[in-house]
């Protein structure tokens, strides 16, 4: 697993911390911390030599001497910086006066082009409008299947057409003209920027539909060719946004940040999970703060401040700097942590942790199990979960209604947590 | 993709330190990672300063030479091995749009080539038409094929896929399945149990396959390590190489994790699949 920026930062920053001011060497180390972050998490080089260039401008001067953690100055400075590469406008879905408004999805292979236009088709039927589906893939074997069958999962009617995709997509114009149907959007086949023929062929689809957005498909996972990729497109499709797919896997997703400089267009959507809904318009905070690995510490700690009892945060949060917190302990942290809302949200802001628990479906029903198992315990068990043996195991399991093997995971994912928070305990901002 | 910057290494007469920037530069740009692309400039930093190395030319060659021997030694050949038991069970894994589906049924054509007797087993009940997809690429290769309902337990259905190999004498079995995000416990869990079920059957399952995208940045690694713990994985196929990425993230692979790249996709016609060259390969990041 790659270090996230705030445990690389967090040595550095210590050694910094208490200092009046920063050297032009404290800046350098710094930055070059950030660099490699950056690196690992697939920003392009040449963007990466950027955005470096313009944050050094603002780190070293007079400004930073008074502030009174220049260090975690700099970091906040990198993560403006970032929101603002990736955010500036947001894309702002607008109509044709004379529907349909046709959108049109491209991309490499296995970008997600399909399973995108499925749930664009979906988001625009939220939205209330009437969306057609158009299956111009001829060329990769049953992606005509597979779009209808995910049409028919999301409600909105699929047209194709075999033969030459630029006369089907024609046809599925036409089709949604008669049918009175006011988005069409049109699945393309999956392509290299380097072959001519294809590239050829989707801007003949291009120039037939004439949409209204083109969207290039990016997968959040791409390396460092993303720009080259979304500059070939650009160039020969003019693209409007970019669709961010996979994003609810554990990349950094710095994709985006190249491609979003490059081609200076915005990233409209991106798509958060395997289920049809999970895609939303993007959100370029979130976004930084993930491409730093860093999480929404500040949103969480205001949150927790709101909601824990002073007390008791502090008492727990010496514990776990301490490497004492007991399973009851952690009972009492999850009562609390209900109070702050959806734990896959609480979880998601916490640096390191969100990544990690992205997609183990730690859901609110899992709380009530987790609960209903430490609560079978003795307390003997919950001080010390070592001593839960074979026959403790079973009596845990059947107490709780669950299975031995849920009982397995939580003792084995606490002891996890506890090796984890050790880690940055040390590190949570002290007040 | 390393031309422009080993031409303006070349062009200098002296080693500078502009001539690192632009090595640097260029091994990061072919996802190489910083740490893999640190590691072999510090041993060519070594080597300059001891003035082994004098000159850009015995430079870009010294880069050359480290970066293939790096590949050297591995075992990349496809265990088919019918003393251990038959059928011979071939799992395909990796995440979603990785070419998992398209590199079976490509090596389904270069095992029946072989001589081999190949059934494929449709382990993605997940994705809409992925059953069909699989079924033209069983017709168009003359490959037998289990499928099962969509949506049904991927576990059982290489399990039929590996029993009705078994009752037909056949050599090898082609299991495929979903593609999953590493980062998805339940799903690597699962592709787990397919693991565990499809030896449950006669058959041992000699090759797990994890498809790698060539555009797949630093997360390359990460995979690798995930789909490891989970299923065993035998060896890398790498896909989609006739583009203009060129897979860098394979050398972390190799290197930290011992997973050797086994084959390489080049297109999407059934005949697109060639054996690793470890020099072929990084001439390639070379000579672009």
């Amino acid at each position: 697993m790659f270090d996230s920026l705030s445990d690389r930062l967090g040595a550095v920053v210590g050694k910094l911390r208490n200092r009046g001011r920063l050297s032009e060497a404290d800046v350098d180390e710094i930055l070059a911390e950030i660099r490699t972050a950056l690196l690992e998490a697939d920003v392009n080089v040449a963007v990466v030599r950027n955005v470096l260039a313009r944050i050094r401008e603002k780190s070293v001067g007079e400004a930073m001497s008074k502030v009174l953690d220049p260090a975690q100055q700099v970091v906040k400075t990198v993560q403006a910086e970032l929101i603002g590469l990736l955010g500036g406008e947001t894309l702002k879905i607008t109509y044709a006066s004379q529907p349909p408004t046709v959108v049109l999805m491209a991309g490499l292979q296995g970008s997600g082009k399909t399973t995108s236009a499925a749930k664009l088709a979906a988001w625009f039927k939220k939205q209330g409008r009437q969306p057609m589906l158009v299956g111009a893939d001829l060329q990769r074997p049953a992606a005509v299947e597979q779009l209808r069958v995910l049409g028919q999962q999301v409600g909105v009617p699929v047209f194709s057409a075999p033969g030459d995709p630029v006369e089907t997509a024609r046809l599925g114009l036409e089709e949604a003209r008669r049918l009175g149907r006011n988005v069409l959007i049109v699945d393309t086949a999956g392509r290299l920027a380097i072959d001519e023929e294809m590239m050829e062929q989707v801007r003949r689809i291009s120039e037939t539909v004439t949409p209204r957005y083109t969207f290039l498909v990016v997968d959040a996972m791409t390396g460092q060719d993303a720009v080259g990729v979304a500059e070939a497109f650009n160039e020969t499709l003019a693209i409007d946004g970019v669709i961010l797919s996979k994003l609810d896997g554990d990349a950094r997703g710095g994709a985006a940040l190249s491609v979003k400089e490059v081609i200076g267009k915005p990233i409209a959507f991106a798509a958060t999970g395997e289920k049809l809904d999970a895609f939303e318009q993007f959100h370029p905070d979130r976004m930084a703060s993930r491409i730093l690995g860093m999480g929404d510490m500040l949103s969480l700690i205001e949150q927790a401040e709101q909601v824990f009892e002073k007390e008791e945060a502090e008492k727990a949060a010496k514990k776990l700097v301490d490497g004492k917190f007991t399973l009851d302990d952690f009972l009492e942290q999850l009562q609390q942590l209900k109070k702050m809302g959806p734990l896959q949200n609480v979880l998601g802001m916490l640096p390191g942790v969100g990544a990690q628990l992205k997609g183990a479906e730690i859901g609110d029903d899992q709380v009530k199990r987790t609960e209903a198992i430490i609560r079978s315990m003795t307390p003997a068990e919950r001080e010390n979960p070592q001593i839960i043996n074979g026959s403790r195991r079973t009596r845990i399991a059947k107490g709780s209604g669950t299975q031995v093997q849920d009982v397995n995971r939580l003792v084995k994912q606490f002891a996890e947590m506890q090796k984890m928070m050790k880690q940055f305990g040390g590190r949570l901002p002290s007040r | 993709m390393f031309a422009n910057a080993t031409t303006g290494v070349l062009r200098r007469s002296a080693i500078d330190q502009a001539t690192w920037d632009d090595l640097e530069e260029a091994m990061l740009r072919a996802d190489l990672g910083v740490k893999v692309t640190t590691a072999l400039l510090d041993g060519l930093r070594a080597r300059v300063k001891q003035r082994e190395i004098t000159d850009p030319v015995a430079l870009v060659a010294a880069l050359r030479s480290d970066m293939a021997s790096r590949l050297d030694g591995a075992d990349r050949s496809l265990t088919f091995d019918p003393a251990r038991g038959t059928p011979n069970i071939w799992m395909m894994v990796g995440v979603n749009g990785a070419g998992k589906t398209t590199s079976l049924a490509k090596i389904a054509a270069q095992q029946m080539g072989l001589g081999r007797s190949v059934l494929m087993a449709a382990g993605d009940t997940f994705r809409a038409a992925a059953g069909e997809q699989l079924e033209t690429w069983a017709t168009r290769t003359g490959a037998s094929i289990v499928r099962g309902a969509e949506g049904a337990d991927p576990s059982s259905v290489v399990f039929d896929g590996v029993q009705s190999a078994a009752a037909r004498g056949m050599d090898l079995v082609l299991a495929d399945t979903a593609g999953r995000l590493q980062s998805n416990t339940n799903l690597m869990d699962e592709l787990r149990k397919v693991r565990r079920v499809a030896e449950k059957a006669a058959g041992v399952v000699t090759e797990v396959l994890l498809v790698i995208d060539a555009t797949t940045g630093q997360n390359g690694l990460v995979q690798a390590r995930q789909f490891a713990d989970a299923t065993q994985v035998t060896g890398v196929v790498l896909t989609k190489l006739d583009g203009s990425a060129k897979g860098g993230i394979v050398f972390a692979i190799e290197t930290e994790l011992g997973i050797p790249v086994k084959l390489v996709g080049l297109g999407e016609t059934i005949a697109d699949l060639a054996p690793f060259e470890p020099h072929e390969f990084v001439d390639a990041l070379f000579d672009e």
